[in-house]
């Protein structure tokens, strides 16, 4: 009788989706030390499941001083971009099983902005860039009694640029962001192009103004970071092209 | 339970410093900040020519750099054939006097626009960027004006 109870444990044992993986963390708390360390977690996972809940077995379990961003937990409100095997992604949209989990899987902070503490960074710098490019509908004259009508066709010439969440992946995998933090960054630029394009925009003259300066759309070097990083999936390389176009075409 | 607590805090926050009002925690401060209101525009149009620039010369380059290596080192008998002899008569024609002036402004143009592109990417602090750039324009008005001079007073019975 002993050996069908013994097969069967071993066979649950066999088909446990479970494995372990090794996370390591860049740990950061300026309160003990201004450097920071690389800490390893060894947890067990189910590679099924994403990075995301690796990190809240580690701060639920093992060390609840580990600090991060996240709030929906289903990408869409981009609060837990990353650095994840030195790639920025979505801890919530990255599964184990993808990113290679015999080797250690390094998760770091986004480069660029400042570290406040673990995976958190400041987000000001980003934000004012957004900010500075005048996110929001502007109009002349009296305000329609009803919506504002728009075409099919209308709607879809900036479509892919509405898909942006402010996660901040793309920024911060700009090599020139990364240098001096004053260049508007891709985020920013995408969401400029998202009411450049607008038909029922009448702002758009003042938003390529802005984009025309210094720290605008000239410093991009085309490297494709930003599309490579965009959890999203926007072409933002060609947004950003475009809003070249429009600025050389305008006054040509 | 205190016990599982205390093994629950990870080697990084082990030694927890306390801080208070008398203590507090360090401020820390953004390595680099974007100004709090929309910047204004400073210099025109400058970058998109610049940018431009880089794009329209870099077709013209193409077609003068390619030409000259062509004429200088392949065609009619290769290097062997250049001395100041060969120099002087292609300087005998407009039109190859016109093509080596070209070929000067926008290569140095070109490469000067370029670098300055470089110098404001990697050129982490403003003295440095000041310095560079110094530099670089002092060098490239230089080269342009010394070639210049040479291609527009080319003496072919100089001895």
């Amino acid at each position: 009788m002993a050996t069908p109870v013994m097969d069967k444990a071993e066979a649950e044992a066999a088909a446990s989706p479970y494995i372990t993986v090794t996370f390591r963390i860049r740990r950061f708390n300026p309160e003990l030390s201004e450097h920071a360390v690389w800490e390893d977690f060894p947890i067990e996972i189910d590679p099924k499941e994403r990075v995301l809940d690796g990190l809240h077995k580690i701060k639920w379990d093992l060390d609840g001083t580990l600090t991060f961003r996240r709030s929906c937990a289903h990408g869409i409100c981009g609060s837990d971009a990353m650095r994840i095997n030195g790639k920025n992604r979505l801890a919530c949209k990255t599964l184990i099983k993808d990113i290679n989990p015999e080797k250690p899987i390094t998760v770091e902070a986004i480069k660029g902005l400042t570290v406040l503490k673990d995976l958190v960074v400041d987000m000001e710098p980003f934000f004012q860039a957004y900010r500075d490019v005048m996110p929001f509908l502007v109009t002349k004259g009296n305000e329609p009694t009803r919506e504002r009508l728009q075409s099919a066709e209308a709607r879809e010439r900036f479509d892919d640029t509405t898909k942006c969440i402010l996660c901040a992946a793309c920024t911060t995998s700009c090599p020139v962001f990364w240098n001096d933090g004053q260049y508007f960054g891709p985020a920013a630029i995408v969401n400029a192009h998202r009411f450049i394009f607008d038909s029922r925009d009448e702002a758009g003259e003042q938003r390529l103004e802005i984009l025309n300066d210094k720290d605008g759309v000239w410093r991009c070097r085309t490297t494709f970071n930003c599309t490579d990083a965009c959890p999203r999936g926007i072409e933002v390389t060609k947004a950003i092209q475009e809003v070249k176009r429009a600025l050389i075409t305008r006054r040509f | 339970m205190s016990t599982d607590t205390s093994s629950a805090i990870g080697p990084v926050e082990g030694d927890a410093v306390v801080y208070d009002v008398d203590n507090p925690a360090p401020l820390i401060e953004a390595p680099r900040k974007r100004t709090g209101k929309t910047p204004r525009a400073t210099r025109g149009n400058f970058e998109m020519a610049a940018w431009l620039f880089m794009r329209l010369s870099g077709v013209v380059l193409v077609v003068l750099v390619i030409g000259h290596l062509l004429i200088q080192l392949v065609l009619d008998g290769g290097v062997s054939k250049i001395g100041f002899a060969f120099v002087a008569g292609r300087w005998a024609s407009p039109f190859w006097q016109v093509w080596d002036l070209l070929m000067l402004w926008l290569a140095m143009l070109h490469g000067a626009n370029g670098l300055r592109t470089v110098i404001n990417d990697y050129a982490e602090r403003p003295n440095t960027r000041l310095w560079l750039k110094g530099l670089l324009y002092t060098a490239t008005v230089f080269t342009i004006l010394l070639g210049t001079l040479v291609i527009f007073t080319f003496d072919p019975n100089i001895r």
